[in-house]
């Protein structure tokens, strides 16, 4: 097994050109305003995944505070161009070597490679999610031998791409640990299954399928796990209510958790 | 013999159809299993049974005394926690993990505050003090976790002394616990940025001596269990999952370990500077019940050497970031009505300053931003790797955060090491996966 070092790449000398221009010189809104200065840290690079109008999560003309105006997109960190620093580039120059070898394009199947906060993310196709994640865990210089379980979340502003599941794969090996992300639509919330290969995916993937209604294209018995058998929905969708009643506390009235102010 | 419409007659009243059940159809159950001629027979132990740890419920089908199939159903302590905390504010997310593996809440807080402080960019600036802690009480937790897997996996062999001696040792634990954190579970402790406060006068010498007594206490476990052949016996080669098959169903922690494989997270991807403490990865190489027995309580051992280091490290300093714009500003104090602000820093920000007012009211309602992205956070639990996916769309709240909870991915690994065994070899093979439900069920 690797050693601590060279498990993971040091985040001060790691290049990422995508996110962080370095130069002091460089006209760059987020640091002239001060980011130390200001609450919110919401740039204006990256991808867009949600356009968020108004203020307190007031949404039906309820906000009188005079901020009901205010359009924010909210974006996500964005491809990172190489290189990427670190044991990353040759994770990635492993993977698209791999992949031409088996006569699949890289670009066909990788959307895009972010590098953010020393994590390195792979944005996979769907079609071919299967046979990345076959050449992670088989091919000698990557042998991402363990998954460690599916995560979804639901972007209902990102259009096309609505769900998406996320992998975080872990080489035994090398020491390494990556990310696989890939999407569905809402329209088509499908994503084939890895249990296949990890089957440890087994109970996670139903557990995502239970919670965000993706349903993974092969899973050998793709049923609900945590919520009852019979139960409507998905509840971890951002548009499934949380639900609670508003209780007394000191004599005031507090709304539910889901009905209270909301300052994202 | 009863046939159905007699047990359960319909009957026309103003309120509608009743049904009247008087009684099940029990005869006819057993009469077909009679004419069936197998001992082919599906039991659900659990979910409430004393030795299925908790709300788990195991689907057996079972050959004479021979388990054929084993399932397990879980979700019955689901409570919603990774939805409720997309409507709370970042550090009120502590208070609402703290209770998924209720065994092991300094490891749930750690991890779900290493993540937050990863989106936010502040690893470095984490006090010296804070994170020293956090080693600190995540080993401690790490002791009192295996004192309840020794004890509830002795109990449900019968073996009571077990179960007396382990929750009687967890208890000194959970009194260090109290007085640092006023709270001997769910401590919602640890922070973003840091720590709650600091340590209480009294605690380290509180510790020492546990320490001492502990290390006395550590090889009784040996002489009542470790070369006992009554509990070698039902340990052995029971549980049995080798490398191949854990790698496969994803266990982790001292399953694995107990393959031969020295994988422990504090070594190969070290947080929390574990790096600098010196430690033995206990490993086994027997892949079974009685291998995984051994590695919790050499665990112990090697707990106990990282908590005398960490005593020995505890310098006085901060243990909040210094960042006004994400330290919690409270100060707390113990008031008549339980622990709360200090009246000192009530008046202070209520009679003196204005602006801290305002702060410690933006921060306290509103609370603070998490620049977007997303973070992968693991750490070695005491049961294996416990991984927390945090998202943030650049708000106040998580935008969604996921537990790879390892209970929950090891539980998985049930039917690989029950099918084919004896019926009263799952609770042993379920004791040393050492599955906490709040932990599974989140």
């Amino acid at each position: 097994m690797s050693d601590a070092n060279d498990s993971k790449p040091n985040p001060a000398d790691e290049p990422n050109p995508a996110s962080e221009p370095k130069s002091a010189h460089e006209p760059n809104p987020e640091k002239d305003l001060g980011t130390d200065n200001l609450p919110g840290q919401r740039g204006d690079h990256g991808e867009e995944v949600r356009v968020q109008r108004g203020m307190f999560g007031a949404n039906n003309g309820g906000d009188t505070s005079g901020y009901g105006g205010l359009v924010r997109s909210v974006r996500l960190p964005g491809p990172a161009v190489r290189p990427y620093g670190g044991w990353f580039d040759e994770v990635a120059d492993e993977l698209e070597g791999a992949l031409e070898e088996q006569d699949l394009l890289p670009e066909t199947a990788i959307e895009k490679t972010v590098v953010d906060r020393g994590e390195l993310t792979f944005h996979v196709v769907r079609e071919h999610l299967v046979q990345v994640a076959r050449t992670l865990r088989d091919d000698p210089a990557l042998r991402f031998e363990l998954c460690t379980g599916v995560s979804g979340v639901h972007y209902p502003g990102d259009k096309g791409r609505e769900l998406h599941a996320v992998y975080h794969l872990r080489s035994l090996t090398h020491g390494r640990l990556i990310r696989v992300e890939t999407s569905a639509p809402d329209s088509d919330p499908h994503v084939p299954s890895l249990v296949a290969l990890y089957p440890t995916n087994d109970w996670h993937e139903r557990e995502t399928y239970d919670f965000f209604g993706l349903i993974f294209d092969g899973h050998p018995a793709l049923t609900r796990i945590m919520m009852p058998d019979d139960w409507q929905g998905f509840p971890q969708r951002k548009d499934y209510p949380l639900g609670g009643i508003p209780v007394e506390y000191k004599g005031a009235q507090i709304p539910a958790p889901d009905q209270r102010r909301s300052y994202s | 013999m009863t046939t159905p419409s007699a047990s359960a007659s319909p009957r026309e009243t103003t309120e509608g159809t009743v049904y009247t059940v008087t009684g099940g159809d029990w005869d006819e159950v057993v009469q077909s299993a009679a004419e069936a001629d197998d001992e082919r027979i599906i039991v659900n132990m659990g979910p409430q049974h004393p030795s299925t740890h908790g709300v788990l419920r195991l689907i057996l089908e079972i050959d004479g005394e021979t388990v054929t199939e084993a399932r397990c159903g879980i979700g019955y302590l689901h409570t919603g926690i990774e939805k409720n905390l997309e409507f709370r504010n970042w550090t009120q997310g502590t208070t609402f993990v703290t209770r998924m593996d209720y065994l092991m809440p300094f490891f749930n807080e750690t991890a779900y505050c290493l993540g937050v402080e990863k989106l936010l960019g502040i690893e470095d600036q984490i006090p010296e003090r804070a994170t020293v802690v956090r080693v600190l009480l995540m080993e401690l937790n790490r002791i009192a976790s295996h004192l309840v897997a020794l004890a509830t996996g002795g109990m449900e062999l019968g073996a009571t002394t077990m179960m007396i001696s382990g929750f009687r040792d967890r208890e000194y634990i959970l009194d260090i616990f109290e007085l640092i954190t006023g709270l001997r579970m769910n401590h919602a402790f640890i922070r973003p940025g840091g720590l709650a406060q600091d340590l209480p006068p009294g605690a380290v010498d509180q510790i020492r001596e546990f320490v001492k007594t502990m290390t006395k206490t550590i090889p009784d476990y040996d002489k009542l269990a470790t070369g006992n052949p009554i509990f070698k016996a039902r340990l052995q080669d029971v549980g049995y999952l080798d490398l191949t098959g854990c790698v496969a169903l994803g266990a982790t922690g001292p399953i694995l370990r107990a393959t031969g494989l020295p994988h422990d997270l504090r070594k190969s991807n070290p947080y929390c500077g574990y790096e600098t403490y010196d430690f033995e990865v206990a490993t086994a190489d027997t892949c079974d019940s009685y291998g995984r027995f051994l590695i919790r309580v050499e665990e112990m051992r090697q707990s106990l050497r990282i908590v005398e280091q960490c005593l020995d490290r505890l310098k006085p300093g901060p243990v909040m970031v210094a960042d006004k714009k994400i330290a919690w500003p409270a100060q707390l104090a113990l008031g008549p009505d339980g622990l709360g602000n200090s009246l000192d820093h009530i008046k202070k920000i209520m009679g003196t300053s204005m602006e801290a007012l305002i702060h410690h009211f933006k921060l306290v309602t509103e609370g603070f931003r998490v620049p977007p992205g997303q973070a992968y956070v693991a750490i070695e639990s005491p049961k294996g790797e416990l991984g927390v996916h945090v998202v943030s769309d650049g708000g106040t709240r998580p935008y969604r955060v996921h537990y790879r909870d390892p209970s929950f991915t090891n539980l998985q690994a049930t039917a690989a090491m029950c099918e084919g065994g004896q019926v009263a070899d799952v609770i042993v093979a379920v004791a040393s996966i050492d599955p906490v439900m709040g932990g599974v069920d989140r």
